[in-house]
């Protein structure tokens, strides 16, 4: 029985079954709501615990109470003034930001040529930059880093940044995009005289912002929450990112769990406030690329 | 304007600029368009994959200059006759098993229960999504406190149910399991949105017509969503078990790989191997060993895709 062959004589019912299936649908999407409350509240707690226990007098830490009876930031404080952390925020904030600019305009640039360019080979290149989306960046770490050295770029933004801008996914995410924008746009464009440059930049870029959006978040989240390749490539502690920052001063709070969390919450906080900003782009630009750091 | 400019060769020999530009004149500024990712593209993926698969046939080592001597395939052999490299893929293989099926089947479940609620659906994004987007360190910090043995809010929690909680990180039996509860938390979110869109994909006459036809809810969902999520449910696999194959972070961040190396990942034995022993060619070896793993998933994923479009 398939939907449409019953829906003719259905209909003659409807009347009094809709009414019944329609109450009995309401209810339970009720109860749906109802459960999933419950386990996203569930999801919740581990970061409220977290928040909770940073706003706790380091001595009251160990008394698991949701209530806090004597609320303190003391807590930020001593870790802004015994930690770097500021200065991590702002190497993952350079970082980020330098991969980001650079793939997205790179990325933009090649998929302009794929997409709006007749010349040799294109499906050949198109075919080579798709097949580095194969290939998983932990897999090059160790000649990435003789790489390095050998540029004398260890210890850099650059040694960070620059293994991260070829983004062959962003390339596909750009031409698929492009691809989709009418020809006559450009038509009109080239008519007035205008070169494939400004084609680009006053034309097909300010059409392509879903796109753009999309492609930047992705690279600024990756980047900054990247551990693995930061860690190896940057030692000198005034040039840490978040990550490994965090990860290098772990533990050396020993049982001060007010401080620890303290330390957790502001390296937290940043990009938490770029995703309650931008939470919508976020959620769009992942569902409707699929893609995966 | 500059920029619309400079990049392009120089006018000189240059038409007059009105006029409809033809094809033959297409090639160079293709290859200025194409010339700044590539030269990345080529320097820092397509060169470095090239020379670590030349390193992993010789005795590479990261104090010394140079590719070092020639070592043919013994670099392999090492690696797959090593007790710690099968060691290593096994926990890589079991962190992927514990990982997957939650964090596919509680993805869908919850997207299902989010596509039906009347409201408050960026509630559940923000409280899905958002541990997604923390830097693995902070998932680290917050966790390792949580499993404190005595302490940590789960033994705690657990303890008003009546149950005792083990000793999460300490016992080589449940610190895997420990780590791949934390990674459920931790990354549902991104399976969560990938599901949701699916969902959002289905055209709502289909539930207005199949309740037209008297399909309950439950029939709805057995009839309609699940059978035209197939699609998505191979894309989120295929993702998740190549993420989870990739896994580092938590390993290196709550266990340091212990206890006596129950959690030690492929990616920190390479990490292990090529930086803190300085075998450089061997590391090399076991990044192409973990490379072809995931060719292996992906090429099966591709066969499963492929089979799915012939059946549509």
């Amino acid at each position: 029985m398939t939907l449409t062959d019953t829906l003719e004589p259905a209909t003659a019912r409807r009347p009094v079954d809709a009414r019944r299936i329609e109450a009995r649908t309401r209810v339970f999407n009720r109860v749906c709501a109802v459960v999933l409350l419950v386990f996203a509240l569930i999801w919740l707690v581990p970061v409220l615990w977290a928040v909770d226990t940073a706003l706790k007098p380091n001595e009251e830490t160990t008394r698991t109470t949701w209530l806090i009876e004597n609320p303190t930031f003391d807590a930020f404080g001593r870790v802004l003034r015994d930690t770097d952390i500021l200065r991590w925020l702002g190497s993952s904030a350079v970082i980020a930001c330098i991969t980001t600019v650079g793939t997205v305009l790179t990325a933009s640039l090649a998929a302009f040529a794929l997409s709006r360019m007749r010349f040799r080979y294109r499906e050949l290149v198109f075919w080579g930059i798709l097949a580095g989306i194969m290939i998983p960046g932990q897999v090059l770490i160790v000649p990435q880093f003789r790489e390095m050295d050998g540029f004398g770029l260890l210890n850099t933004f650059w040694a960070v940044s620059l293994p991260q801008i070829p983004t062959a996914v962003a390339v596909f995410i750009f031409r698929q995009f492009f691809d989709g924008l009418p020809r006559e746009l450009e038509e009109v464009a080239r008519m007035d005289g205008a070169g494939y440059w400004r084609i680009y930049l006053r034309v097909i870029m300010p059409l392509a912002r879903p796109a753009v959006a999309a492609v930047a978040i992705f690279a600024f989240v990756t980047s900054w929450n990247d551990l693995l390749w930061p860690l190896l490539v940057l030692s000198n502690p005034d040039i840490m990112t978040i990550p490994v920052g965090l990860a290098t001063v772990q533990g050396a709070f020993g049982i001060r769990y007010a401080d620890t969390m303290g330390m957790a919450v502001l390296g937290a906080v940043p990009l938490v406030a770029v995703f309650l900003l931008f939470q919508r782009n976020i959620v769009e630009g992942i569902a409707g690329t699929g893609l995966k750091g | 304007m500059s920029t619309t400019e400079t990049a392009v060769r120089p006018r000189s020999a240059a038409a007059p600029r009105p006029g409809p530009r033809r094809a033959e004149r297409i090639g160079r500024p293709a290859a200025a368009f194409l010339a700044p990712f590539l030269v990345l593209y080529l320097l820092f993926i397509i060169g470095p994959a090239l020379y670590g698969l030349v390193m992993s046939f010789f005795n590479t080592s990261l104090v010394h200059p140079g590719l070092g001597s020639f070592a043919g395939l013994s670099n392999y052999a090492d690696a797959l006759g090593s007790a710690d490299f099968w060691s290593s893929l096994w926990h890589t293989i079991w962190f992927t098993v514990l990982t997957t099926p939650p964090l596919i089947v509680l993805a869908f479940v919850f997207a299902l229960l989010a596509d039906r609620a009347p409201r408050g659906r960026w509630f559940f994004r923000l409280a899905f999504f958002m541990p997604f987007i923390l830097p693995s360190a902070v998932v680290a910090l917050i966790w390792f406190f949580l499993y404190t043995p005595g302490l940590g809010l789960i033994e705690v929690g657990l303890a008003k149910f009546g149950l005792a909680a083990p000793v999460w990180l300490g016992d080589p039996t449940w610190a895997m399991p420990a780590l791949a509860i934390t990674t459920i938390w931790w990354t549902l979110g991104f399976n969560f949105v990938l599901y949701l869109a699916g969902m959002q994909e289905i055209p709502r006459e289909l539930y207005e017509a199949s309740s037209i036809d008297g399909a309950s809810p439950w029939q709805q969902i057995r009839r309609v969503t699940v059978p035209l999520l197939g699609r998505t449910t191979t894309l989120v696999a295929v993702l998740q078990v190549i993420a989870s194959l990739k896994v580092f972070d938590q390993m290196y961040l709550i266990t340091q790989g212990g206890p006596n190396f129950a959690t030690r990942s492929i990616l920190q034995y390479i990490y292990d191997e090529g930086f803190t022993n300085y075998r450089t060619g061997y590391a090399a070896a076991l990044s192409m060993l973990f490379f072809v793993i995931v060719l292996a998933v992906s090429a099966i994923w591709f066969s499963i895709v492929r089979r799915q479009e012939k059946e549509v």
